[in-house]
């Protein structure tokens, strides 16, 4: 590891919505993590192109993509932590700041608005306790967010709750769904 | 997982027979359905050979333009000493469009043999295959395809005994609309901001990390081994009376629709039977009231137009309005136009990358001035402030994702009118809270 590195690693990591101590940086890009970055770097002519699978990475890791874990991304692909953060900002699907341990993502779209899709958003809400959209629940267990179309029209309400797809979702079965995620 | 309609008698069943048939998806599977011989054929013929069939074919890009695909094809260099690349288009996010997800969640190998054949086809020996974030099925599925045709010799060194080599790898995106349009998903790629690129350079000449490039979308690579196999004559065959619009197309029926789903026409199908015996017609007591055919990028269409239209590239451009992705969005006599239309305006002021002063402020605008109208608060003079904007955001940008706002603002103004006015003299009671 880098001086450079090991600075990062052990700088503090006050941007997060827990305030200004947080724990320092534990490094993602190590052991299995580490072996699953290099695995890709032969698939792409640049290391530059291995940045939206880094990313997915350090968000399966830790939930969510710090400042510290954006610098420590740069690091490792030669680029700089300011390049980082501006690509992370650009896609909705990287979390910024942590989130409830299960992240839900409901379409409202025209399409699954003409079907009632703003009905099944309400009741996501009421079910998880989540105040508003964006927000997490009191218990840590939800985030709910609004999305833009989902790409499955046609079974309206779709919603993605982590990485489970689940289609034609209306309220009266949002009580039944959510039980499945402790 | 299901899928949700039996066959119509009247569809014309070619990319999607195998959907609902989990047996299809593995490669024995597909290979047991005929699968793979279309690649092992198209080795046998030289690269420009295979460009010609599909040429031939008249098969046109169904991502949304229309290009024809062979053509496309024939822009590759020839003999440049450059890599290289095909990337399929897996990025479908276009709102009323969901049929790039069927083909890969039921038969991933219909896909990975036609991206092997173009990628053979225009000299290309890595494919990336761009899939939205969002898709986790398609992503898990496709990437068991590839990983299975690799080990069965389609895929890698020696393609299927040629000694071509041909690599795939599925890269997965991370949210946002604008990365389905072509130089926006090659900057993405290459680990950038999502931002269009202006062209020219078109990216045959230097595309994804500047060299030759060929960008397809899912269900157009898909059609290419049935091509190969049945023959370009077959596929020009499917048309049912504008030889300028062949083969077959999968159109997404979405909204107040009975049967919602992907129905496979061949090109020309009337859309009144499409909407009413395929999709099933309106709900009870409901009656048509517009159609949105080509995903939500395109004018909106009254009923007398959908219901006197063929199905195709030309006829629906007669009538103002773009076949685009096949998307297509039913709406009833129970929809506020006015509504639709800010919420429209609102999915595309989110995904603006900001990089075009025109997009990223009057995508904001368009839907501001429309939620004042929705809020009751809305002025006689709102109708042409929105016209304008429109004007201002159609044909000056990088890209055609503020084109894409003006559109339904436009057509939705010249058609349904009465229903803005209705809001501003107030008539009609405010549909959103004062902002």
């Amino acid at each position: 590891m880098s001086q450079h590195l090991a600075q990062l690693h052990g700088a503090k990591g006050g941007h997060g919505r827990s305030g200004g101590h947080a724990a320092p940086h534990e490094p993602v890009f190590v052991g299995d993590t580490m072996a699953k970055l290099e695995q890709l770097f032969p698939l792409y002519p640049t290391r530059e192109a291995c940045l939206l699978p880094a990313l997915w990475l350090v968000q399966e890791a830790r939930g969510w993509i710090s400042e510290p874990a954006m610098a420590e991304v740069a690091e490792v692909l030669d680029l700089t932590p300011a390049y980082v953060k501006g690509v992370v900002t650009f896609y909705t699907m990287y979390h910024t700041h942590p989130v409830g341990r299960h992240f839900i993502q409901v379409c409202t779209t025209s399409p699954c608005g003409l079907c009632g899709a703003e009905d099944t958003m309400k009741a996501l809400l009421e079910h998880t306790g989540c105040r508003e959209l964006g927000a997490t629940s009191p218990d840590g267990r939800f985030t709910v967010m609004e999305v833009e179309c989902l790409g499955a029209c046609g079974f309206p309400t779709p919603i993605l709750v982590d990485d489970d797809f689940i289609e034609s979702v209306t309220p009266e079965r949002v009580a039944e769904i959510l039980k499945r995620y402790a | 997982m299901g899928y949700p309609h039996p066959r119509h008698p009247r569809e014309t069943v070619v990319l999607s027979r195998y959907f609902g048939d989990a047996g299809a998806r593995s490669y024995r599977g597909w290979v047991e359905r005929g699968g793979y011989a279309a690649l092992k054929a198209a080795l046998g013929m030289a690269p420009d050979e295979v460009t010609a069939v599909v040429k031939e074919s008249g098969l046109r890009g169904r991502g949304g333009a229309g290009f024809p695909t062979g053509l496309k094809w024939s822009f590759m260099p020839k003999n440049d000493g450059k890599p290289h690349y095909l990337i399929c288009n897996a990025d479908e996010s276009e709102p009323g469009t969901f049929k790039d997800r069927e083909i890969m969640r039921w038969t991933p190998h219909q896909l990975v043999e036609g991206c092997a054949i173009a990628a053979y086809a225009i000299g290309a020996e890595t494919c990336y295959i761009y899939i939205r974030g969002e898709f986790t099925d398609p992503l898990r599925i496709t990437a068991e395809a590839i990983a299975e045709a690799y080990a069965e010799g389609a895929l890698g060194a020696n393609v299927l005994g040629s000694g071509k080599r041909i690599d795939m790898v599925v890269h997965r995106g991370a949210g946002a609309y604008i990365c389905g349009e072509e130089t926006a998903l090659m900057n993405s790629l290459e680990g950038k901001r999502g931002n269009p690129r202006i062209k020219p350079p078109f990216p045959a000449q230097a595309g994804v990390w500047g060299m030759p490039t060929t960008i397809n979308n899912v269900e157009t690579l898909a059609a290419v081994p049935h091509i190969i196999t049945r023959g370009a004559a077959w596929y020009k065959a499917l048309a049912l009376g504008n030889p300028k619009s062949t083969g077959t197309k999968l159109i997404s029926v979405c909204g107040h629709v009975a049967r919602p789903g992907n129905y496979e026409i061949t090109l020309g199908f009337p859309m009144k039977d499409l909407i009413f015996e395929l999709a099933g017609g309106m709900r009870p007591g409901r009656t048509l009231k517009a159609v949105i055919p080509g995903g939500s990028s395109v004018p909106i269409m009254s009923a007398a137009e959908a219901e006197d239209c063929p199905t195709d590239y030309e006829n629906i451009a007669a009538k103002g309005s773009m076949l685009g992705s096949g998307g297509m969005i039913v709406m009833d006599d129970s929809t506020d136009m006015v509504y639709q239309i800010w919420r429209l305006a609102r999915f595309y002021a989110h995904e603006s990358c900001a990089q075009c002063t025109q997009c990223r402020e009057g995508t904001a605008w368009t839907t501001k001035v429309l939620e004042r109208i929705l809020a009751g608060k809305g002025k006689a003079e709102d109708l042409d402030l929105l016209l304008e904007l429109s004007e201002n955001m159609t044909g000056k940008t990088i890209c055609v994702l503020s084109d894409s706002c003006a559109a339904p603002v436009v057509s939705g103004i010249q058609k349904f009118r009465s229903e803005f006015e209705a809001y501003v003299s107030k008539a009609r009671k405010p549909a959103l809270a004062a902002v």
